[in-house]
């Protein structure tokens, strides 16, 4: 007998990630993958799964699934509201960050993120999915990935690899770095920019607007004045850079960014505080703060050594 | 000549091998490209995540956890990629094009902007050997020059909101191939029935940086009967 979930609801941008896919930029492919890369590996840790295996992401909404088939062991990662309905009708509050197993017939129901905007669910054995050139990422504006390169949509199956190991329940305590400050490195153009701009880039505040998605986060706040040239030369792109178009408003660009690009960069966010910004919902304010490469690799070092240990 | 490398981040560095946009630069920037490409595969460098060449750059962007900026730059800096020879490595490809009206939705407007009849424009276009500059904006969708001087136009003022997938447009000196249905601001002259992009296939973009193009004119019926592999 198989085992699957039923999509009663696909929540609002579902869609099947792991580490990415890699060494096809050059063709026009980003490497996509989940944006939060420690609440991927917080949700594969806490079901027995190894690190990269593919977790089902979602963001603010996510999906109304009912289980058909065996038992299942699951974690949710994140700050995230939701509810499992058991088939006699209880409803009883899920624990985010806690692995727990639903039987056939249950359903799972995930309302929606906290404060935050990405989520993960994951399942011991793994969903199985189609790799193609070696991920499970979802692309969606290519239409690259598992399910056809598309999110989820009601009516759906997912279907899930057995595993005859049995999960042992683990917790994780997580909680999301509450301050708004964001560190970043100079930009390959940071010398396009006025001396007022340089200053009001780290000195200012920037909101996060509604016009973000997992191509790019749009922030609106003191305009930077371009000093040099508006466009350069297209050159590749690297998530995380920050540029900045004629009407002098940053940009960040996310997983799915596109892989050429011809506006200026004035800073690169670090890889340490990348998950921390993806986070981040509309209308809360950002800070950026300059950091040099020797900080920002031992960052890195404090930001994985969270997750090795567990 | 590589003039410059520079950090991009803390996961990231760039090749900056100059200002100018033409085939020497462009040459010199895909050897490169093609000496990572061959290293990640052959694993002599381990962690390196992406690759992508440009006019005049190549950004290669790494795993922190894997391999530091300062390791990737010193393996650039002692390999002898100058020496590789591109014509090993990269292809031909004749691409089928159609110049109906139909689908050349700019020449008749070209004709009369740059002064050249429709034949001449067609026969430019053909007998222009093109170089893939790089490949990017949409998957598979290449950057190709350089066409003659009283060729080039510069781009709509107003992008089209919608072009069909496989048309094929100039701006300035360079030539592309809309390779899915997309939003774009080139002069479209042309289609292609031929699917340049397939994530299924083994080389899922037909062409690569460094690859050379020729066009070959079909007829609108032999665009409709055209079959992809």
């Amino acid at each position: 007998m198989s085992n699957y979930f039923k999509i009663l609801r696909p929540g609002i941008n579902s869609t099947f990630q792991d580490l990415g896919r890699f060494g096809l930029q050059h063709l026009g492919i980003p490497a996509s993958g989940c944006m939060d890369k420690s609440l991927f590996f917080i949700s594969n840790k806490l079901v027995g799964n190894k690190v990269s295996e593919g977790t089902l992401e979602f963001a603010y909404q996510g999906p109304l699934l009912e289980l058909v088939g065996e038992s299942a062991f699951l974690a949710v990662s994140g700050k995230v509201n939701f509810n499992i309905i058991k088939k006699n009708g209880e409803t009883k509050q899920g624990k985010s960050n806690e692995s727990f197993v639903i039987s056939s017939g249950d359903k799972i129901d995930i309302l929606s993120t906290i404060n935050s905007v990405y989520g993960y669910l994951s399942i011991l054995g793994g969903f199985k999915l189609k790799k193609i050139k070696g991920s499970v990422s979802t692309l969606v504006k290519a239409k690259i990935g598992p399910n056809n390169g598309e999110k989820l949509k009601s009516g759906e199956k997912i279907f899930f690899n057995k595993s005859n190991l049995r999960g042992k329940e683990k917790k994780f305590e997580f909680d999301f770095d509450k301050d708004n400050s964001i560190r970043v490195m100079k930009g390959l153009q940071f010398d396009y920019f006025s001396k007022k701009s340089q200053e009001d880039f780290f000195s200012k505040e920037y909101k996060v607007t509604k016009l973000t998605d997992r191509m790019g986060m749009r922030l609106e706040g003191k305009k930077l004045e371009n000093i040099i040239s508006k466009n350069i030369k297209s050159e590749g792109i690297i998530k995380g850079s920050i540029q900045i178009p004629g009407d002098g408003q940053p940009i960040v660009l996310l997983s799915d960014h596109p892989t050429i690009g011809g506006y200026p960069k004035i800073a690169n966010v670090i890889t340490a505080d990348y998950d921390k910004l993806v986070q981040k919902t509309p209308e809360l304010n950002l800070k950026f703060k300059l950091v040099d490469l020797n900080i920002a690799e031992s960052a890195f070092q404090d930001y994985i050594s969270r997750f090795n240990n567990f | 000549m590589l003039k410059k490398i520079s950090n991009i981040g803390d996961c990231g560095i760039t090749c900056d091998f100059g200002d100018e946009v033409n085939k020497k630069t462009n040459k010199e920037v895909i050897k490169l490209f093609n000496f990572i490409q061959e290293s990640v595969k052959s694993k002599k460098i381990k962690g390196i995540l992406n690759y992508t060449p440009s006019y005049n750059k190549l950004i290669i962007n790494f795993d922190l956890g894997e391999v530091k900026s300062k390791e990737v730059i010193e393996f650039i800096k002692k390999s002898d990629y100058s020496k590789i020879n591109l014509s090993e490595n990269n292809r031909t490809v004749e691409i089928p094009i159609c110049y109906d009206e139909e689908f050349a939705l700019d020449i008749k407007r070209l004709e009369k902007k740059i002064k050249l009849s429709f034949k001449e424009i067609v026969n430019e276009h053909l007998n222009t050997e093109f170089f893939v500059y790089m490949i990017g904006f949409i998957p598979g969708h290449p950057f190709m020059g350089d066409l003659e001087k009283r060729m080039q136009m510069d781009r709509l003022e107003t992008p089209r909101v919608k072009l069909p997938k496989g048309s094929v447009g100039i701006v300035e000196k360079f030539c592309n191939i809309y390779t899915f249905e997309s939003p774009g601001g080139w002069n479209i002259i042309g289609k292609t029935p031929l699917y340049l992009f397939d994530i299924n296939k083994k080389d899922a973009s037909m062409l690569s940086p460094g690859d050379t193009v020729k066009f070959k004119p079909i007829t609108k019926k032999e665009v409709l009967s055209f079959k992809n592999e």
